[in-house]
């Protein structure tokens, strides 16, 4: 009972988070709401793995959690550089533009 | 005994999602980035805490308290350096906070004086 209740909160803060990644006024907000959805994302699978008595559902979390931090990284590398192509720290600085 | 576990599992399960929520409410309402980002990571870390270890007092000491270990690991070596690249990326590249003065310290002015060269 208890568990469930863990994962309606976790319904509602998810829904929170996507409105805040919806109507974001910059690039970064947006990138901090789907950084922390997919935390939370990481939380409920744990939940419901243990809520539905399949445990297996917990190497989905492990793989959600390092798939949610390498999108991080590449959302914020592509808002910087305008493309994935480009090499870290050659021209940091100059090619940065306002998001 | 088990019964007690895993109602204080339960406990620090509700305890870290209402942490969550508490962190989504100040991503929504907060008025600035900088302010969203200090919401959202803290309560990130903290509430995937104490969710993580209520579910590692339910399992109990089997192979899913491992995985949950697991999980855990990824997510406090992830979330903090997710959070820390996002304000440094947003700092550097000019975007300005509501609330508090700005300031930009160019790199290539504090490296005007070559390295080794300051002993007296």
């Amino acid at each position: 009972m208890l568990l469930a209740a863990g994962a309606a909160g976790l319904l509602a803060a998810m829904a929170m988070v996507i409105v805040r990644a919806i109507i974001g006024p910059s690039h970064y907000d947006r990138i901090l709401a789907v950084n922390s959805f997919g935390t939370k994302t990481v939380l409920l699978l744990s939940l419901v793995g243990f809520l539905f008595g399949r445990p297996a559902f917990l190497d989905i979390a492990i793989v959600y959690a390092l798939i949610n931090f390498v999108t991080t990284i590449a959302l914020m590398k592509f808002f910087r550089y305008r493309s994935l192509a480009q090499p870290l720290g050659l021209s940091a600085g100059e090619e940065a533009r306002d998001g | 005994m088990d019964s007690v576990l895993s109602w204080i599992g339960g406990g620090f399960v509700v305890a870290g999602v209402a942490l969550s929520l508490l962190g989504a409410i100040g991503v929504l309402r907060f008025p600035d980035f900088y302010t969203r980002i200090h919401a959202a990571s803290i309560t990130d870390t903290g509430g995937a805490s104490l969710v993580l270890l209520g579910l590692c007092l339910i399992a109990g000491l089997t192979l899913t308290t491992l995985k949950l270990v697991f999980v855990w690991v990824f997510v406090m070596l992830t979330t903090p350096v997710a959070a820390n690249a996002l304000a440094n990326a947003a700092f550097s590249s000019g975007h300005k906070p509501r609330i508090g003065t700005f300031q930009i310290v160019r790199t290539d002015e504090r490296r005007k004086t070559p390295r080794g060269t300051d002993a007296p």
